[in-house]
C-alpha cells in the first residue's frame, strides 16, 4: 500500500531522514517510534507530500510526486499532532471540510458529500453532536471529531501524528481503540507514537528510528527489546514480555 | 446502519450553515436603511418616500414624477448620492478585505492595513501632494500605487524569509515595510512642511469631496475583488485548519494565500485612494458578525461586504452631522469605536485559545 524507497529529507542544515526504506501493507497499522528528533514526524510528512524528499514514495503503487494534490488527498488523510479546531464551526461543518478533495475549487458540498460526512459521524458515534459547536466539546469528543474529519476524506490511508499527545491515559486508550476500529474497518494506519507500551499494544508493526535512520523494524516483540530501548532512548527500562504483550517500564537509576 | 437508512431515504441530515435567509434579509435591511438615512439627512432633509419617488423618476418609461425641486434634486443626486455610494463601496471593501485577511493569516486582529497598505498610501499621497501639480488630482492614483508597491515589497520580503513560517514572516515583513515607508514619508514632509495640512487631511480620510468620478474609479476594483473573496469563502474555512491540514486536503496553500491577498489588497488600495485611511472597519464589522451569529468564513465574508457598506454610510452621516456645519474626519469616529472593540476582541480571543 505504501512504500518508501531510499527516502532522504533535508531540513535546513540537518538531514532529518537518511535513505529510509519501508513498506506498509494494506490494512496494517505501522507505528513509527524513536527518541525526540529521530525523524518520526518527518517520515510521516514525507508520506503525504508535506516535505520535499529525494528517493521514491509510492502510495498504492504510484509515485507521490506524480500525483496531484487532490489525488493524493483522496489516498491519504493526515491528522497533525495538535489540529486546529475553529470553535465557531459546528461538528458537521468541520467534518464536511474533509470532503474538500472531492469539490471543485469554488465548489460546495453535494448530496454525496453530505452523506459521506454523515457516515463518518455515525462511525465515530458523533451523530448527536452534529449541530454542536467545536468550542463546546470535551477533549474526548473533539478527538473523535478530528478523526471523523479524516474519515470523511474516505482515503484508504490514515496518517496520525502523535494521536495521544495531551490526552490522559484513559483518553489515550479510547483514542487508540477508535483508531483500531478504523483499521478493522479496512484503513491502513501509519502513526507516530511516543508511548512505547501503547505502541506495542495497538500497532501491528513498529519501525524504530534514530537520527533519521531505521534501526529496527518488526513486530512489537522484536523491536521493543530492552537493548533497543536503552541504547536508542538512553533510558533505563525493564521490558516485560507476557501473554498480553510487551510492557516498557521505566526504572529509576 | 442508521446512515444506510438515511442514505436509502436519500436525505442527508447534516449541512454547513451558509448565510441563512433571515440573516441575509437583516443585512440587506440594514444596508437599505443606511442608504435612506445617508441620502435623507443633512441641512436639507429629504424624506424616504421622496427619495424613492425621485429615484424612480430617473428610470425611463416609468412616468413617475419627482416631488423634489431642481435644487433638492441636485443636492440628492450630485452631492449626497456619490458620497453615500463612495462610503458604501469603501466600507464594504474594507470589511470584506478584513475578514479575508483574518482568514488567510489566521489572526483575528489582521486588517486590510496589515501588510503596509497604510504606509504605502501615506507615502504615495505625500509625494503627490509635495511634488505633484497643485490640483491634487494625482493623489488617489499615487496612493493606490503606494499601497500596491508596499504590499509587493512586503510579500517579497516575507517570502525571502522562507516558506516554513509563511504567515508570521509576512506579518513581520509588513511591520518592517511600514517602518521604512513611514520614515521616507516623514523625510518628505520635513522637506515640504507647507503641505502638511493637505497630507494630513487626505490621510484622515473622508467623503466630503466625493464625486461620481471617484465612485467610477474605485467601483471596478471593489466589485472584482469582492467577487474573488466571496468565491473563496469555503477555501478560507479550509485554511483555518492550518497550512498542513489544508495542504493534505488538496489545497495549494501558497497560491490561495497569494490570490486572496492580491484581491483584498487591490480592493483596499482602491478604497484608500478615494476614502483615505479609515481604520478599524475591517476589524469591527467581521467581528460583530461573528459575535452575533458565531459562524465560519462561509457566512462572515459575504455578510461583511453588505454590513460594512451600511456601517460606513452611517458613520459618514455621524461625521457630517455631529459638529455641523463642520465635518469630523471619519477616521476619527471609526478609531473611536474601533479601539475599545479591538480590546474586546483581544480579550475574547484569549479566552477561546
Amino acid at each position: 500500500m505504501i512504500e518508501l524507497r531510499d527516502v532522504s529529507v533535508r531540513l535546513g542544515a540537518t538531514e532529518a531522514l537518511r535513505s529510509v526504506s519501508l513498506s506498509v501493507e494494506a490494512g496494517e497499522w505501522l507505528a513509527l517510534i524513536g527518541p525526540n528528533g529521530a525523524g518520526k514526524t518527518t517520515a510521516l510528512r514525507a508520506l503525504c507530500g508535506l516535505v520535499r524528499c529525494t528517493g521514491q514514495v509510492l502510495v498504492d503503487g504510484r509515485d507521490v510526486r506524480t500525483l496531484g494534490r487532490r489525488e493524493l488527498a483522496r489516498l491519504a488523510a493526515f491528522v497533525p499532532q495538535i489540529p486546529e479546531t475553529p470553535p465557531e464551526l459546528t461538528v458537521a461543518e468541520y467534518v464536511l471540510l474533509g470532503r474538500t478533495p472531492y469539490l471543485g475549487y469554488f465548489g460546495a458540498e453535494a448530496r454525496s458529500d453530505r452523506l459521506a460526512a454523515e457516515r463518518a459521524l455515525e462511525r465515530l458515534e458523533l451523530r448527536p453532536f452534529a449541530e454542536r459547536f467545536l468550542g463546546s466539546l470535551s477533549g474526548g469528543e473533539l478527538q473523535r471529531a478530528v478523526l471523523a474529519r479524516a474519515v470523511a476524506q474516505e482515503a484508504p490511508i490514515l496518517l496520525l501524528d502523535e494521536p495521544t499527545t495531551a490526552l490522559d491515559l484513559g483518553r489515550s486508550q479510547q483514542a487508540l481503540e477508535l483508531v483500531l476500529s478504523l483499521r478493522d474497518g479496512g484503513l491502513t494506519i501509519v502513526s507516530t507514537m511516543h508511548d512505547l507500551t501503547l505502541a506495542g499494544q495497538y500497532a501491528d508493526r513498529l519501525a524504530l528510528l534514530d537520527r533519521g535512520v531505521i534501526v529496527a523494524e518488526g513486530t512489537p516483540r522484536e523491536v521493543l527489546s530492552s537493548a533497543n530501548v536503552s541504547s536508542y532512548y538512553g533510558a533505563n527500562v525493564r521490558v516485560v514480555h507476557d501473554d498480553e504483550g510487551v510492557f516498557v517500564l521505566p526504572l529509576r537509576r | 446502519m442508521v446512515a444506510d437508512a438515511a442514505a436509502a431515504r436519500g436525505k442527508p441530515g447534516i449541512h454547513a450553515r451558509g448565510v441563512s435567509t433571515a440573516w441575509a434579509l437583516c443585512a440587506a435591511a440594514f444596508f437599505v436603511a443606511s442608504l435612506v438615512v445617508g441620502l435623507g439627512i443633512g441641512p436639507v432633509a429629504i424624506g424616504p418616500g421622496a427619495i424613492v419617488e425621485s429615484a424612480l423618476s430617473h428610470v425611463p418609461f416609468l412616468h413617475v414624477h419627482s416631488p423634489l425641486d431642481s435644487v433638492q434634486e441636485a443636492i440628492l443626486w450630485q452631492l449626497r448620492a456619490p458620497r453615500v455610494v463612495a462610503a458604501a463601496l469603501v466600507g464594504g471593501m474594507l470589511a470584506i478585505a478584513g475578514s479575508a485577511y483574518q482568514g488567510v493569516f489566521r489572526n483575528p486582529l489582521a486588517d486590510p492595513y496589515l501588510l503596509g497598505v497604510a504606509a504605502g498610501a501615506g507615502l504615495g499621497a505625500t509625494i503627490a501632494i509635495a511634488y505633484g501639480p497643485g490640483s491634487h488630482q494625482l493623489v488617489p492614483v499615487a496612493a493606490f500605487a503606494g499601497c500596491t508597491c508596499a504590499v509587493v515589497l512586503t510579500y517579497a520580503l516575507g517570502r525571502s524569509a522562507g516558506r516554513a513560517r509563511a504567515t508570521g514572516a509576512l506579518v513581520l515583513a509588513g511591520v518592517t515595510v511600514t517602518a521604512f515607508l513611514t520614515a521616507i514619508q516623514t523625510f518628505v514632509q520635513q522637506q515640504r512642511t507647507d503641505t502638511l495640512r493637505d497630507v494630513y487631511s487626505f490621510l484622515l480620510g473622508g467623503f466630503s469631496t466625493a464625486t461620481w468620478h471617484d465612485v467610477a474609479v474605485a467601483a471596478p476594483y471593489v466589485v472584482v475583488s469582492s467577487i474573488v473573496l466571496v468565491l473563496h469563502r469555503r477555501v478560507l474555512d479550509v485554511l483555518a485548519l492550518g497550512d498542513d491540514e489544508a495542504a493534505t486536503l488538496g489545497i495549494n496553500v501558497g497560491r490561495v494565500r497569494l490570490l486572496v491577498v492580491a484581491a483584498a489588497t487591490a480592493g483596499s488600495a482602491a478604497a484608500v485612494a478615494i476614502g483615505g485611511l479609515i481604520g478599524f472597519v475591517g476589524i469591527i464589522v467581521p467581528h460583530t458578525i461573528r459575535l452575533l451569529m458565531s459562524t465560519s468564513y462561509r457566512a462572515v465574508v459575504p455578510l461583511s461586504l453588505v454590513v460594512g457598506a451600511g456601517f460606513l454610510v452611517l458613520t459618514d452621516v455621524i461625521a457630517r452631522t455631529v459638529l455641523s456645519p463642520q465635518e469630523l474626519p471619519i477616521g476619527v469616529i471609526t478609531a473611536f469605536l474601533g479601539a475599545p472593540f479591538f480590546a474586546i476582541v483581544l480579550k475574547a480571543s484569549r479566552t477561546i485559545r
